[in-house]
């Protein structure tokens, strides 16, 4: 951490957007060192395991495409400190013996200085305690378990980004507490600690207003059962915690079942512009009216594409069209370029010359004060890891949504709700970050 | 209808291929054995002890001179191969198709997982045999059911088998952890472990090698194991369960009870082969044992060469190796990580394939053939030319 | 009552899709004694091949004809290539060529076509039938498949006991010498075979795709609940892949509907079934065939 002393001007440099001379010598101070594993004097090395193959890579292998094109900008604009971000990401197929396999590629062999954003809450568990244990920062695990944050001292080196499912779960059900009190509300959960968390969430407020709690298999493709298990119990307010194919199957179900609940759907399950506007395409218009997840609920706590005037989205378009690959910019792209952005302020957060442990020193000391395309702060701290912990509520309209609850904020456990007073933050110049050094 | 003559028309189909190769392989040692008189001890035992000596050596300089990298995919490879050992009992020697012996790996791995998970956990070498014994159980019950069934019949169940028992995992998620599973600590390395590193290296042990070496123990003990097995009277009576079936029953052999042991046999090395995965993935998970990894032992050992530990091995490293090798071959030719990631799959099924149309009998049954073929021919030009001098 | 008469009628249209499912592997056991692990990853290609008329503005019909026909030629392409010279060989060397072809060709989907989640079209409604005041979770979508899963069959029952070819092409599977001697091309017999699974694995394909998501793997899930449906009907009856697999969809649903966190119980519920039909009938439900010796 000595070498960062006169770093803090530094750091602004990056987004003085302009070509690499812009860079290092502008602050007048130290020179790059290849201060860590993984770190040179021109790059850093991070990496990623996604499902890029197989049953779960639909959606999920879109993210590391996100990712990428942020860092080719980022790159293009002389990157952190002068360093070209390498952002190295493998294929695990959502198989646990396949995530340990590729981490330790990409830890003993590859040699990154970070991993960020590995996917998955049974996958990144299994490489969990090897990062831990070899030292390896392991930022913004992409799940929304409690694991990556809730124990700083068991996992040192882990952290969460995303709103975790319980805290979703808590403000979901005061919502529906406040808005819709006489619901009876069936739930139709994954069954898993998705489900689990956001139930117990959920409990937490409407406990004697629940008439059913349903479980899914995935991989099950028959939820008739389920669904109609909700509409015998009389559920009229369904909440989902599920996947964006289980949202299709519930909405076809019910469809055949002529059951026409509220529906609510958490946020990994709705995508509306995804799952909206592939069912408005299942049957040639026989599915008549505009879309069938109209008017139903969600959370959000990132914007999404169908926000056309969002300033991060505008910027994110931009990205995507100048540093993309094929296809269109999507909610999984979006979400990896936040991700990336995350991480940036990370690098630029821990100094010119970055170490490991000066990295999550950094995330720990100032990562509960950024601002960045999530709408509420991290809950960064040396006590807790976890990631945002704000979401709005949202209404679905078309393929697009409309808010109709403004960010609340929460943690895990009794903690209370709270409306969060802050600004809806606005993307800097090329949306690239200007944290200081962080000196310890 | 047909099934009353269609099931032993495949059921000699099966069995007029696969002891060529099965016997091939046997032949092929047992002739080694007879023209290295010289030179390896006369007995099976002694001579597979002397090998395993050797194999240990040679293990530890493999783990020593490789990178802590190449150490994790060893690991990688151990556990597969342990697996796919006693699979090539079962198929090769005794005949029996098995699409579900990642399942009786999930019972390995969850055993030790669950006894791993006590304050003060056991002996990590009686964990491993607790393992082995849970996998015996059930393939014991499997084995008890399969006897009944042949071909498609026994591929389905077994199939079935390979899906269904990882799901009880999530049933019973408050035993097992669910589907994010139960995370493994492995024990840390004794001592004396230390200090043979420290001997033989020079340089601190890493848990990386440390799992590798567990591994590596593990394989071979397990291969002496299966090698002394296949040699012995037992393994001559399952090759006679396999191909003489009438003759064998006529002989006094209860077909159903040695089709059991041989599932037994087999399980209990998948048991032992999902502990050492436990340990090595550190996760036991549902996830980690779908149909993809049963399918995958099938892959190896019909690659290696049906019924040899060898090509057992050799199907495994294919397994651990060629994937990674593919997917950076892709990226060599200028694809982006997505696309080398799906390219990955498809070099691996298209290797399938090509081995299977140009090397029927597996890589080490192949080149068995061949050695024995020339073999063969070398010994009817030395008759011929016996026959001409001494009429000469 | 509404929701013992819900869980029965999912549970039997999700059998029907079992059924489809199982229909194509029994063709194709019937006409080579293979067991064909890659026909997921045939019927996914066909669908993908639809997909794109039905995106480049064809009608659903249209496409579903294409796919069929181009069913047919990969089936017969790949026997003639890539099955044949292990055809005769070691039974297992050719499970592992069609668990390759399995492996080869979802992949090549994904590199083709992407790997993100698309919606495949059904001609017809989506909403249950309305029964007085009542919704049966019956819908035009499910009759269309019910219709389509038993013109099938009885297509096939019809080729196998009433014609020429249909018993060549037994024949042919059963004993290659005897055919030959009678006079049967087996060769031929072997690739029109392959072909009409092919269509049949086509049409199943683009059954369970209609009205849901597709995706490279999306017939994964399929391919063991239809190859239990398989053997239990027997393996060799087309009637009995209709049977096994209604009987599968029907017993899975009401596991999953009355048992508690019975969706977490399906698949074991599977091998139960499955054994304990083997148990009593070690060739299915459907077959002459008498139990294993042991």
């Amino acid at each position: 951490m000595s070498v960062v002393a006169a770093a803090t001007v530094v750091s602004t440099l990056a987004a003085c957007g302009g070509g690499d001379d812009g860079g290092g010598s502008s602050g007048g101070s130290g020179e790059n060192e290849a201060s860590d594993t993984g770190v040179t004097e021109t790059s850093i090395k991070l990496g990623a395991h996604y499902p890029l193959t197989g049953v779960a890579s639909p959606g999920y292998s879109e993210i590391p495409t996100g990712v990428t094109a942020y860092f080719d900008c980022l790159n293009k604009a002389g990157g952190v400190y002068d360093r070209e971000i390498e952002f190295v990401y493998k294929d695990d197929t959502y198989n646990p013996a396949q995530t340990s396999q590729v981490t330790n590629e990409l830890v003993l062999n590859d040699e990154i200085f970070a991993m960020m954003s590995g996917l998955g809450t049974p996958t990144h568990s299994a490489v969990v305690d090897f990062l831990n244990d070899e030292g390896v920062p392991d930022l913004f695990v992409s799940s929304g378990s409690l694991m990556w944050g809730d124990n700083p001292e068991e996992y040192p080196m882990s952290f969460g980004w995303q709103t975790d499912y319980e805290s979703e779960g808590k403000i979901i059900g005061e919502y529906i507490a406040n808005e819709f009190p006489d619901a009876k509300v069936g739930l139709f959960l994954q069954d898993d600690d998705f489900g689990e968390d956001g139930e117990s969430g959920i409990r937490q407020y409407i406990d004697d207003q629940i008439v059913a709690a349903e479980r899914y298999t995935p991989g099950n493709t028959n939820v008739g059962p389920q669904i109609a298990a909700l509409q015998a119990a009389g559920a009229d307010f369904v909440v989902g915690f599920n996947v964006p194919s289980y949202t299709a199957l519930s909405q076809l179900t019910s469809l055949a079942l002529g059951y026409d609940p509220q529906w609510f759907y958490s946020n990994v399950g709705s995508d509306p512009n995804l799952v909206g506007g592939l069912l408005n395409r299942f049957s040639e218009g026989k599915v008549t009216d505009a879309a069938l997840l109209d008017g139903a609920l969600t959370t959000g706590y990132l914007p999404t594409v169908d926000m056309t005037d969002n300033p991060w989205i505008t910027e994110f378009q931009r990205i995507w069209d100048e540093c993309g690959g094929e296809g269109e910019l999507t909610n999984y792209r979006v979400y990896g370029m936040s991700q990336a952005y995350t991480m940036t302020q990370a690098l630029q957060a821990a100094g010119q010359n970055p170490t490991r442990e000066g990295l999550v020193e950094a995330v720990e000391a100032v990562g509960g004060e950024w601002e960045g395309p999530v709408f509420a702060p991290f809950r960064y701290s040396e006590d807790s890891h976890m990631g945002t912990g704000g979401m709005t509520i949202e209404r679905i309209v078309g393929n697009g949504s409309e808010e109709v609850q403004p960010v609340r904020i929460t943690d895990i456990g009794d903690a209370e709700i709270e409306e969060f007073d802050g600004e809806a933050s606005t993307p800097p110049a090329n949306a690239i970050p200007e944290e200081e050094a962080y000196e310890g | 209808m047909s099934d009353l003559q269609s099931s032993p028309s495949t059921a000699g189909k099966a069995s007029d291929e696969a002891p060529v190769v099965a016997t091939a392989g046997a032949n092929a040692t047992s002739a080694s054995a007879s023209t290295g008189r010289s030179l390896l001890p006369e007995s099976t035992l002694l001579r597979h002890l002397l090998a395993l000596v050797v194999f240990a050596v040679l293990a530890v300089v493999v783990l020593e001179v490789t990178t802590p990298y190449q150490n994790s995919q060893l690991a990688t490879l151990t556990y597969y191969a342990i697996a796919a050992g006693g699979l090539t009992v079962l198929t090769g020697m005794n005949g029996q198709i098995s699409l579900g012996h990642g399942a009786l790996m999930a019972a390995g791995a969850y055993t030790t997982a669950l006894f791993l998970d006590a304050d003060e956990p056991l002996p990590l070498v009686v964990i491993l045999l607790a393992s082995i014994l849970v996998a015996i159980i059930i393939g014991a019950l499997v084995g008890v059911a399969a006897a009944r069934l042949h071909g498609p019949y026994l591929a389905g169940a077994t199939l079935a088998l390979a899906v269904g028992l990882p799901g009880l995992a999530i049933y019973f998620h408050d035993i097992f952890g669910g589907e994010q599973g139960m995370r493994v600590r492995a024990p840390q390395a004794p001592e004396s472990f230390d200090s043979f590193i420290q001997l033989v290296s020079g340089s601190a042990a890493s848990s990386t090698k440390w799992l590798a070496y567990v591994g590596t123990i593990c394989l071979l003990l397990t291969y002496f194991f299966l090698a002394n097995l296949v040699r012995s009277r037992i393994g001559r009576t399952w090759r006679a369960v396999r191909d003489q079936e009438v003759a064998a029953e006529l002989a006094g052999i209860n077909l159903g009870a040695w089709r059991v042991l041989a599932f037994v046999v087999s399980a209990a090395a998948a048991g032992l082969a999902g502990a050492v995965l436990a340990l090595v993935v550190r996760l036991a998970a549902p996830s980690g044992f779908t149909l993809v990894l049963s399918l995958s032992l099938l892959t190896a050992i019909v690659l290696g060469g049906l019924g040899s530990l060898t090509g057992a091995l050799i199907g495994s490293a294919l397994l651990v190796f060629l994937p990674p090798f593919a997917r950076d071959m892709g990226a060599s030719f200028g694809l982006d990580q997505t696309e080398a990631a799906q390219v990955a799959p498809f070099v691996y099924g298209v290797v399938l394939v090509v081995v299977m149309i140009f090397v029927p009998a597996g890589l080490v049954g192949t080149i068995r053939l061949r050695w024995m073929t020339r073999k063969a021919k070398r010994a009817m030009a030395q008759a011929h030319a016996d026959g001409a001098s001494s009429r000469g | 009552m509404d929701y013992f008469v819900n869980v029965t009628i999912t549970g039997l249209t999700q059998g029907m899709i079992y059924s489809a499912f199982a229909l194509a592997l029994v063709l194709i056991w019937r006409s080579t004694r293979i067991v064909n692990f890659a026909q997921g990853s045939m019927a996914a290609a066909t669908t993908f091949i639809a997909l794109a008329l039905i995106q480049a503005g064809a009608s659903y019909w249209v496409a579903l004809i294409v796919a069929l026909v181009s069913g047919f030629v990969l089936g017969a392409v790949i026997e003639r290539v890539i099955i044949r010279p292990v055809e005769g060989g070691p039974e297992l060397n050719a499970v592992i060529v069609t668990l390759g072809l399995f492996v080869a060709i979802q992949a090549l989907i994904a590199i083709i076509f992407g790997s993100s989640f698309q919606s495949f079209p059904t001609p017809f409604g989506v909403r249950g039938f309305e029964l007085g005041d009542t919704t049966i979770p019956l819908t035009p979508t499910n009759l269309y498949v019910i219709a389509a899963v038993l013109v099938t069959m009885a297509l096939l029952v019809a080729l196998f006991r009433f014609t020429r070819i249909g018993l060549a092409m037994r024949a042919s599977a059963f004993s290659q010498e005897v055919a030959r001697l009678l006079g049967v091309k087996v060769g031929g017999m072997l690739t029109l075979g392959w072909g009409l699974a092919a269509v049949v694995g086509s049409l199943s394909g683009l059954l369970i795709a209609g009205g849901t998501f597709v995706y490279p793997a999306y017939m994964d899930s399929l391919i063991v609940f239809g190859f239990v449906a398989a053997i239990i009907g027997g393996l060799d009856s087309p009637v009995g892949a209709i049977v096994g697999g209604l009987i599968l969809g029907l017993a899975l649903s009401y596991v999953s509907g009355y048992a508690p966190r019975g969706s977490a119980l399906v698949t074991i519920s599977a091998l139960v079934i499955l054994i304990g039909v083997l148990l009593v009938r070690p060739g299915g439900l459907f077959s002459s065939s008498t139990a294993r010796r042991a």
